[in-house]
């Protein structure tokens, strides 16, 4: 059970949030001028890294707000919390 | 019985206080303070069990709540009996019952013994390898082997006791109360942070508590004594909290630990009675301090398993601890000083050591001397190479130890006894350690497996982090805890200490025999009677992973998951192979450390607390009126209202034709009702519906259908414009969450730049849906003033209402194909509201009816309900809704996806009718269908996904999806069933209506 520190709340217990998947996918401002293929690289990939990952977290039981975390998957720690919107911490 | 091995009083028991046990049937008797196995050792009984696979007798083994062997079941004969529980950790109570287990029909003469003389026949992987041919015979062979598998029986009924949760914050948790554990939660408190203390058992003080070893002493007296006095100091701690009987479970990320207090189960019936069992504690500490102190290794020879063969830690422990002798002829058997500890103390309570089999070649330790002067014989660099006994042992055989420790030299004495200690070294209890994710790296030196890090939140002390002697132990928890919490001093930095240093060691993990392996019986893992004998055999097999070895050979897979064997089965899997034991690593320590009953875990959410209900404002009306009620998401819906003696088909069909003929009434509370506002509330709806919304006039509703960005069908339901920028979305019952959250994630995450509010109104209104030729009727009855002719309140629209006062939506939408009117009233007016109409109703014989019936009507006009008739591999053109979908919008969820070359495909699964060549035939729901009866193997084209008998059609009616249906109109396919083909033919999906009429009738 994380410990997660809503950029809106504060730290509250994980069983307040919902996994929302990788970070940083924008959705395509013109889709129909796709390829198949670039439409299912959006829609489908995703990357699945041992080591810094960039995910997208909704405090769910709480303000309903998304944002973004950057966690190690191999220790599940929390490097980063950062809003919605805001560029990820290069390290 | 007489407590004929009862040798010294012990502070630690009240034998003012005596105790009546049965124990196999037998009655006995111990005293206040003794656990089961103390008891019974007292009582000289031994042999408690038989091990799991060839049923030796087994013995208590241990003090704590490592044991393997001594496993019980409590209150055999009740129907809420619990199985596997450790006689090593039952506190007596008067009343108290325990059985031997796995064993018939007598733990003293046990049918099952044969296969410890068949147990050539019984290597690793027995199972695996015996069971597999013929494939066929394996139901068979199923039978019996689940007929003679498993250790003790579960219960039967439901438990009746009380479990309770607490979610528990502190600055500092302290996991253990040995020496460590309480100076580290001491000084905590002291300093202000909030501290809490836990131990699995009774007492305080760890295994310093019953120390007697005169070499150890602190402050110039017995360490014992010192801790004691300590102990008592804690009485007056602020900040700190202590719990006993509380065994930490599991410690998962971010200091998140569950633990469970035990409140009663030390207590008799009288004083259980409506107490809470147990508690489940999940604590968040900010830090941490790990003092779980260590487990003594057992040392692994031929036939090392016989009841009488304990612990040497143990029975020093049970003589020290309880006042109880193990044996009168007493021998250990040991690669370290610790021992002679033991040895000692018994010889100084009076209780007969033989003497003492040490592999070492000498020790310089002072203790020693007090042997050689207490006239027990040490037989150095020997080892015990056989043992004799069958339910208790009853002799060792030794020979002299080769100078590489690989096998045995010279002549064999035999030395008789009727208790053997064991003593192979310690094992810190790295267990939570590593199930918060931290690593261990090995000492090749010292054999052990200790943490590699202490963090800014967590440290280990004391002997779980590789101190294991007395000057060690308190120096480096003095460095350690100033570090961790921040301070400048400890109240024991100027303590003095004296203890005994061991300088010699010999590490041997799987002993020699003068026998060849195959002959022997050196055990590993007590409780799963795996041998290190199964576990050459698994390497020459060809396994090499430490996990599969594990999982072959068993080892370390039973209740005690190995805390006693483990390191003996990596020891002897990296001398087979070959390779560096800290290179092997460990199998994973996994929750709980010991078994949790389930009553902890579920605590209180038990019955009509499992989960949350949501029910309706007319709930209450409903069953007044004897509705049978399907769950729905988590709401509870009225499914169908039987009649006297009406069956549920009966029910429906007359619902069914009620509605369509006269009026029916349904409780449609449940929809998901989403209030949207903003001034770019239109441009969001066209983003995330699939059809155009700019156009919808104030005051009108519109149908909408919801993809997921893959194009597959989301969620579906009525829209109504309320205002200029007000919107009220409605979405199906399960789907509510789910949609709010997808729009909300839209909204913040791809369009922030949208003026758009969602709010969830759900439960803010009741919903009655009047349906039926008569609707108009009832409505006009309700409210005389509303002009409700086609014009001023046409089909798709709404009007803001007063009913007695009350302000109520009401929208003219069907989801049945009839003139259809939905009251929406603030919900706590619900029931009311739902009174009303059917007051204003009964000159129309209005008929409440329920989800089944609606689903029946809506099934006849071929609506669809997402979820039943679509499972997210749906786009809109496979359920032939093509004319919803926009082509003239640019975009909105989902749109790319439908121009996929894969949901193009012309012969995708497509909803279509279904229509019975026998009419009376109901289709199964979920029934396959095909086009060919003879072929082998043949094409599953699809499924039945809605099936009824239409009152209204007098015929059965189906919805399904076919591969390529759109092109098989009027074809005549095959469901095939169990017993019977039924033959049918694919239809239109709408059978009832097809122009719509009613809609206006």
């Amino acid at each position: 059970m994380f410990l997660i520190n809503c950029p809106y709340c504060g730290e509250r217990d994980q069983q307040e949030f919902k996994a929302g998947g990788e970070a940083h996918i924008e959705r395509p401002k013109q889709p129909t001028e796709l390829s198949d293929d670039e439409w299912a690289e959006y829609l489908f990939m995703r990357k699945n890294i041992k080591g810094v990952q960039f995910e997208r977290w909704n405090h769910a039981h709480g303000c309903r707000k998304w944002f973004n975390m950057a966690r190690d998957t191999s220790n599940d720690e929390i490097k980063a919390i950062y809003k919605m919107g805001e560029k990820p911490p290069t390290q | 019985m007489t407590q004929n091995l009862r040798v010294k009083s012990s502070e630690f028991i009240d034998e003012t206080n005596r105790i009546s046990f049965k124990f196999d049937g037998k009655t006995y008797y111990g005293f206040k303070g003794d656990t089961l196995a103390s008891a019974l050792i007292a009582n000289n009984v031994h042999l408690v069990g038989r091990s799991f696979k060839y049923h030796r007798p087994r013995g208590i083994m241990t003090s704590g709540s490592e044991e393997p062997n001594a496993i019980v079941q409590v209150n055999p004969n009740s129907n809420i009996t619990e199985p596997n529980a450790r006689a090593t950790e039952i506190e007596i109570y008067e009343g108290l019952e325990a059985s031997s287990q796995n064993c018939w029909p007598s733990v003293n003469f046990d049918i099952g013994g044969i296969n410890n003389f068949l147990a050539p026949l019984f290597p690793a992987g027995f199972y695996y390898k015996t069971f597999m041919w013929p494939k066929s015979f394996w139901e068979k062979y199923e039978f019996f082997i689940r007929h003679s598998a498993g250790l003790g029986k579960s219960p039967n009924t439901r438990d009746p006791d009380i479990y309770d949760h607490r979610n528990i914050h502190c600055d500092v948790l302290v996991v253990g109360a040995g020496i460590s554990g309480i100076l580290a939660a001491k000084n905590s408190a002291k300093n202000n942070f909030k501290t809490l203390l836990l131990d699995e058992k009774n007492e305080l003080g760890g295994s310093t508590i019953f120390e007697a070893n005169e070499y150890n002493k602190i402050n110039h007296n017995l360490a014992s004594e010192w801790l004691k006095k300590e102990i008592n100091e804690l009485k007056n701690i602020k900040n700190l909290e202590i719990k006993t009987r509380t065994s930490v479970a599991a410690y998962h990320q971010y200091n998140y630990l569950l633990a469970r207090e035990n409140l009663t189960d030390h207590l008799d019936k009288k004083n259980k009675k409506n107490k809470i069992r147990q508690r489940l504690l999940k604590i968040r500490a900010k830090k941490v301090i790990l003092a779980t102190g260590a487990l003594e290794r057992p040392l692994i020879f031929n036939n090392n398993d016989r009841p009488g063969i304990m612990l040497s830690s143990a029975v020093k422990k049970y003589s020290n601890f309880y006042g109880v002798a193990c044996g009168t002829k007493n021998i250990f058997f040991t690669n370290n000083d610790s021992a002679y500890e033991s040895a000692l103390s018994l010889h100084n309570k009076g209780i007969k050591v033989e003497a003492i089999i040490d592999i070492r070649e000498n020790s310089d330790a002072k203790i020693i001397k007090k042997i050689n002067d207490a006239g027990i014989k040490i037989y150095w660099a020997y080892s015990i190479v056989d043992t004799r006994g069958y339910k208790r042992i009853s002799s060792v055989s030794i020979m002299k130890l080769s100078n590489d420790g690989t096998s045995v030299t010279g002549s064999k004495i035999s030395i008789s006894c009727d208790c053997l200690g064991i003593a192979g070294g310690w094992t810190p209890a790295v267990h939570l350690y590593t199930q918060s994710g931290s690593k261990l790296t090995f000492n090749e030196e010292r054999k052990i497996f200790i943490p590699k890090t202490d963090t800014k939140e967590q440290i280990s002390v004391g002997s779980c982090g590789g101190d294991f002697e007395l000057d060690e132990i308190i120096t480096n928890l003095n460095y350690k805890l100033k570090n961790f919490l921040n301070i400048n001093k400890t109240d024991f930095e100027d303590i003095t200490l004296e203890n005994d240093h061991e300088t010699s060691k010999r590490n041997i993990w799987l002993l020699p025999s003068d026998q060849t392996i195959g002959k022997t019986k050196p055990f590993v893992d007590y409780q799963n009677d795996a041998t290190a004998k199964d576990i050459k055999l698994a390497l020459r097999e060809g396994f090499r992973s430490i996990e599969h070895v594990k999982r072959y050979t068993t080892t370390g897979m039973g209740t005690d998951q190995g805390k006693l064997g483990n390191m003996h089965a990596l020891g002897i899997i990296a001398d087979t192979a070959g390779v560096k034991m800290g290179e092997l690593g460990t199998t994973t320590f996994r929750p709980p450390y010991t078994p949790l009953t389930f009553g902890t875990i579920v605590g209180r959410n038990v019955g009509e607390f499992f989960d949350v209900f949501r029910r309706t404002p007319m709930n209450d009306w409903h069953i007044k009126n004897k509705a049978k009620f399907e769950n729905v998401g988590q709401w509870k819906r009225s499914w169908y209202y039987p009649k006297e003696g009406e069956t549920m088909h009966q029910a429906v069909q007359r619902e069914s034709k009620a509605a369509r003929k006269s009026a029916g009434i349904l409780d449609a509370s449940t929809l998901g009702k989403i209030d949207i506002q903003g001034s770019d509330a239109s441009e969001f709806l066209n983003r995330v519906y699939t059809n155009a919304w700019s156009k919808l006039a104030i005051g009108r509703c519109r149908y909408g259908l919801m993809l997921n960005e893959d194009g597959m069908v989301y969620d579906d339901g009525v829209t109504t414009r309320l205002g200029e920028n007000h919107y009220i979305m409605t979405t199906t019952t399960g789907g509510a969450a789910n949609v709010l959250g997808k729009l909300e994630d839209y909204l913040q995450t791809e369009w922030p730049e949208l003026d758009v509010y969602l709010t969830s109104v759900t439960d803010h209104f009741a919903t009655a849906s009047l349906c039926g030729p008569n609707s108009k009727k009832i409505l006009n009855k309700i409210i005389p003033d509303l002009d409700l002719s086609d014009d001023k309140f046409p089909h798709m629209s709404f009007k803001e209402v007063l009913i007695d006062k009350i302000k109520c939506r009401i929208m003219r939408i069907s989801f049945t194909g009839e003139l259809s009117y939905e009251i929406n009233a603030p919900a706590s007016y619900g029931e009311a509201i739902w009174q009303k109409c059917i007051e204003a109703g009964k000159e129309f014989n209005i008929t409440p009816y329920g989800t089944e019936t609606m689903h029946l009507l809506r099934a006849e006009k071929g609506f669809i309900i997402v979820g039943q008739d679509t499972d997210g591999t749906m786009t809109p053109i496979d359920l032939q809704m093509d004319w919803i979908v926009s082509k003239k919008k640019y975009d909105f969820i989902g749109k790319r996806s439908l121009y996929r070359s894969d949901t193009m495909k012309e012969n995708r699964k497509q909803l279509v009718g279904l229509l019975t060549e026998d009419p009376n035939i109901v289709l199964e729901e979920g029934a396959q269908i095909v086009s060919e009866l003879n072929q082998k193997p043949v094409e599953m084209l699809g499924h039945v996904t809605s099936s009824y008998f239409s009152p209204n059609l007098n015929k059965s009616i189906a919805l399904a999806v076919v591969k390529d249906g759109k092109n098989m109109m009027g074809r005549k396919l095959f469901v095939p069933m169990e017993n019977k083909n039924i033959s049918v033919t694919v239809a239109n999906t709408v059978f009832y209506d097809e122009r719509n009429e009613r809609l206006n009738a």
